[in-house]
């Protein structure tokens, strides 16, 4: 039998809360005996009473804390000591109109709920302090933020790097974690492929892709559109695809990029090649979405699918350039890549002549407004001026589906199509959903389709439609 | 497994800050989320902010000098005459409350409280030749928080004055404090009339030599046990302090009935006087805090704020990190209670030390522990648990003694981080007393005051220049 006494000079609790602690006590298996009190008289006779070495409390008053224990083994005196620190510091949280203010920075959010990964799309100029302060507490972090200075980047992502936290982003639009979606996300199905992207609408097409083909996902992994410029060294592209490569549930790892810098993609490729997991690399300007998927196909053993589609009657439609409307960077980059074989050169601003394929949810269109994924105003008015342009023949259009987009974008889209398509311009829209999201893929393509628009859910087979319109005219 | 592995091995639990789109989504796909009620940071600070996050420096400075601040024990040890223990302390020396001052600048209070001292000192005729002197600059002006001491209001502590001295039981600080004189027509408030002093010479041949002998049969008074105690029986350790100048005189009642060498009419004459002034400890927990602050003083790099205190004339405030420097913005006007007849026409900008009690985890950071004085507060109880939990966005820990107990004795928010009150535009929530703005009115009220926001810009702008 061990006996402890120990004296905690100048630490008061009540009466009635250490009687509840001597109980706590008591009840640890081991202990036999177990007093918790103020030292007063009485208490100190008590002790006495149950035979404990008074030696130790000469001198104490009853300001004091005293604390005795008798056990069968030492590993009772340290549970002993456990329950008496959770019995003398509670973390019950008060409710009954005791609730205080709302958190007000990312780290007091997170305690409230224990959260592993803060979402942040504070400006860009405030986000640097936010993302810091949520790695130093241990968090993962994705960035939505655009805007970050690229040394602040390269900050966080050495940090997170250190302590094995990955920073998401800046300017990353999409991350699905175990089927759960943050920011731009699709439904996904779970599954056997995950991705690491640095572009949230290559990550989303390569999802709708892989869902239309009966493929699931199991995560994907956001790093932001600078993560493989030079000076970011696509740090967090590396860190995803070891992290990738040791999950056991992930078969395949797709990486997906914007186009690359040339050294930092020959990295990736050297990391990916010595990954035990198959990895299978797009990046734009080299190949497109719909190839990736191929490939994942191709690696599963799967037929590569006919991609659905809900084409509009042929008709009749002006001569003129194709206009792209788009709200994704990098739907638009790969159209652009289809077409230009076909269709020669096509501007990227609204002012070039000729061809021209906008991406709307640049900085330059959203100044002061939501992303034209969930705010469609400005594409609206683009699409509606067509029909007044005689230079325009073709509108090629994406709309992007799943969590954090337009709750239904064809309500607003499918009477300016009509409009449009009554006008002599055909319209096609590059479809980006899978079926489970919430907008209802297909009755939204229905909708599209119904007021006249051809609809595809690969928007490389959207762009080659655009590219077939436009040089064949009219073909019946 | 690594943490990025766990992390990939289940759904993850989110925070966000930013867009409420996004929190929304992930509610939509039937999992919860934390979300930061998140605001730009104070103008100006944004640079400044990047700096002190751009590595682990500040956050571990933080920790030490939060540690340090809450290692210290603070025992009363013994009352002495200031002049023989203040160092600094010359014939001509008057300390006084917040930051330095000059005799033009002084608010009526302050400019009152000295004239008393001086009628006190022997060093004038009357109240205007003494206001003549000190604007000859025939007396020194000097911060208490500069001499290891602190003062409420005015906080005027001259040579031949009894002070407290607070011995560190863990450490070797020690600090010092005038004792209290009670309410009313008081010197700390900036009254001087012939009472007034009438009362100060009492407090030196009296009230002092009694305590001192009280100490010396008693031994060294743990002060933070008593206040432990005390914030579980309605004191906030500022505005007030009936609990635990209670608990004091059941400490000392034995030693003072028959520990201290004095007639019997005096020892009566003691206990009368403390048993009279419900804010008798303020001063004593006072220079307790003190004793925290100073631990916690010169921890390079850290954001912890170690002193906020006022003049009437300016609201002053020094991090940890960037050792002595004043900020200093013009001390506010207080949103009080008026005594009487009193109005806010009548009341002086903010005056005191006081705000010590707040950098240490009580006062208006424990008002959820003192119903009693919820009147300050929009007169609900759960108004006053709202205040302190408001704080704990801007500290750095949870206080290990000073419990709330409506907050399930969770500990008072501590260890202020003026980092956290840029960021989040929320200001310390201090409690205090109301001077009168006439030299030698005394106290009007008392009531809530927020301390500057300017003070902690110019801090944390000053501690990024010195952490570049």
């Amino acid at each position: 039998m061990i006996s402890r006494v120990e004296v905690h000079r100048g630490r008061y609790h009540d009466s009635v809360r250490l009687m509840q602690a001597s109980k706590a006590l008591q009840e640890v298996p081991g202990v036999t005996d177990a007093l918790v009190a103020m030292a007063t008289e009485l208490n100190l006779s008590l002790l006495a009473d149950m035979e404990f070495d008074m030696d130790e409390v000469a001198g104490i008053g009853p300001n004091d804390l005293l604390l005795a224990i008798r056990a069968e083994t030492e590993e009772a005196i340290e549970a002993a000591h456990r329950a008496l620190d959770e019995a003398l510091t509670p973390k019950v949280v008060p409710s009954g109109g005791l609730d205080g203010p709302d958190p007000k920075t990312i780290g007091t959010a997170a305690r409230l709920n224990g959260a592993n990964v803060a979402l942040l799309s504070v400006p860009g100029e405030h986000a640097f302090v936010e993302a810091m302060e949520a790695l130093q507490d241990g968090l993962h972090v994705m960035i939505f933020s655009d805007n970050v200075p690229i040394e602040q980047e390269i900050t966080l992502k050495e940090y997170g790097v250190s302590r094995d936290l990955l920073v998401m982003g800046p300017d990353c639009g999409t991350t699905i974690v175990n089927g759960l979606g943050l920011g731009f996300a699709n439904a996904v199905q779970p599954g056997p492929v995950s991705m690491v992207g640095a572009s949230g609408t290559g990550i989303q097409e390569m999802c709708a892709l892989l869902d239309d083909a009966g493929v699931g996902v199991k995560h994907a992994l956001g790093t932001g559109s600078h993560d493989l410029s030079e000076d970011v060294g696509a740090s967090s592209t590396l860190q995803a695809l070891e992290a990738l490569d040791a999950d056991p549930e992930t078969e395949l790892i797709v990486v997906i990029s914007k186009p690359p810098a040339a050294a930092v993609a020959d990295k990736v490729r050297r990391v990916a090649s010595e990954c035990a997991t198959p990895v299978v690399i797009t990046f734009m300007g080299e190949t497109t979405l719909e190839e990736g998927a191929g490939e994942v196909l191709d690696a599963l053993g799967k037929p590569r699918p006919d991609y659905g589609s809900w084409e509009a009657p042929e008709r009749e439609h002006r001569p003129g350039s194709v206009r792209g409307l788009f709200s994704g960077g990098t739907l638009r980059s790969e159209a652009r890549h289809v077409a230009m074989p076909y269709l020669g050169p096509i501007g990227t601003r609204e002012e070039d002549e000729g061809h021209t394929f906008i991406d709307y949810g640049d900085d330059e269109y959203t100044q002061g407004r939501a992303h034209p994924m969930i705010d469609q105003t400005v594409r609206v008015e683009r699409l509606a001026a067509t029909a007044h342009d005689e230079t325009v023949g073709v509108v090629l259009m994406d709309v992007v589906l799943g969590y954090g987009s337009n709750a239904n974008p064809a309500a607003e889209l499918a009477p300016i199509v009509r409009r449009v398509v009554d006008s002599g311009v055909a319209v096609v829209v590059s479809l980006c959903g899978t079926r489970g999201d919430p907008q209802g893929r297909d009755a939204q393509a229905t909708a599209l389709n119904e007021a006249g628009a051809s609809v595809y859910l690969s928007n490389a087979a959207a762009a080659r439609e655009a590219v077939r319109l436009a040089t064949t005219r009219s073909s019946s | 497994m690594s943490d990025l592995s766990q992390f990939l091995d289940n759904e993850p639990v989110v925070a966000t800050a930013g867009t409420d789109m996004l929190a929304v989504s992930i509610e939509q796909q039937g999992s919860t989320v934390s979300r930061a009620d998140w605001r730009p940071p104070a103008a100006g600070t944004e640079d400044a902010l990047n700096v002190l996050f751009s590595d682990d420096r500040m956050r571990d400075a933080n920790e030490v000098a939060v540690g340090r601040m809450l290692a210290v024990r603070p025992h009363l040890a013994d009352v002495k005459v200031a002049r023989d223990v203040i160092t600094g302390m010359t014939d001509r020396t008057f300390l006084h409350a917040g930051p330095p001052l000059e005799w033009d600048r002084a608010s009526g209070p302050m400019k009152g409280a000295i004239i008393g001292a001086m009628l006190y000192e022997g060093l004038a005729d009357d109240p205007d030749d003494a206001a003549a002197r000190a604007a000859r600059g025939e007396i020194e002006l000097s911060p208490c928080h500069h001499h290891d001491a602190v003062g409420p209001m005015a906080g005027v502590t001259s040579p031949s004055m009894p002070v407290a001295v607070v011995e560190d039981a863990a450490g070797d600080g020690v600090s010092y404090s005038t004792l209290n004189e009670g309410l009313g027509k008081v010197l700390r408030y900036g009254a001087f009339a012939p009472e007034v002093i009438d009362r100060l010479r009492w407090m030196d041949a009296v009230l002092g030599p009694v305590l001192k002998a009280v100490l010396a049969s008693t031994g060294p008074i743990d002060l933070q046990s008593l206040i432990a105690q005390a914030l579980q029986m309605g004191d906030d350790g500022h505005n007030r302090n009936r609990a635990v100048t209670s608990l004091f005189l059941r400490e000392i009642a034995g030693a003072l009935i028959d520990g201290a060498d004095a007639s019997v009419e005096n020892r009566r004459a003691v206990f009368d006087f403390i048993n009279g002034n419900d804010h008798f400890m303020l001063n004593l927990v006072m220079a307790a805090g003190k004793l925290g602050s100073m631990a916690a003083s010169g921890v390079p790099s850290s954001s912890l704020v170690t002193v906020m205190a006022r003049n009437g004339t300016d609201f002053g405030v020094r991090l940890s990190g960037t050792g002595d420097r004043w900020f200093i913005a013009p001390a506010p006007p207080v949103d009080g209670l008026y005594l009487g007849s009193f109005t806010e026409e009548d009341a002086s900008p903010d005056i005191g030390d006081s705000t010590i009690t707040e950098t240490v985890g009580l006062g208006g950071f424990a008002m959820g522990a003192a119903p009693a004085i919820v009147g300050f507060v929009g007169g609900t109880a759960a108004g006053a648990v709202r205040r302190t939990l408001a704080m704990y966005e801007i500290t750095m820990t949870e206080h290990p003694m000073y419990q709330v107990p409506m907050l399930e004795f969770r500990g008072t928010p501590v260890g202020i981080d003026a980092s956290r009150i840029v960021r989040t535009g929320v200001l310390p929530q201090i409690n205090t007393g109301v001077a009168g703005k006439v030299p030698g009115t005394g106290m009007v009220g008392a009531g809530l005051v927020e301390a500057p926001m300017e003070c902690f810009t110019q801090g944390i702008t000053a501690l990024a220049e010195v952490s570049r």
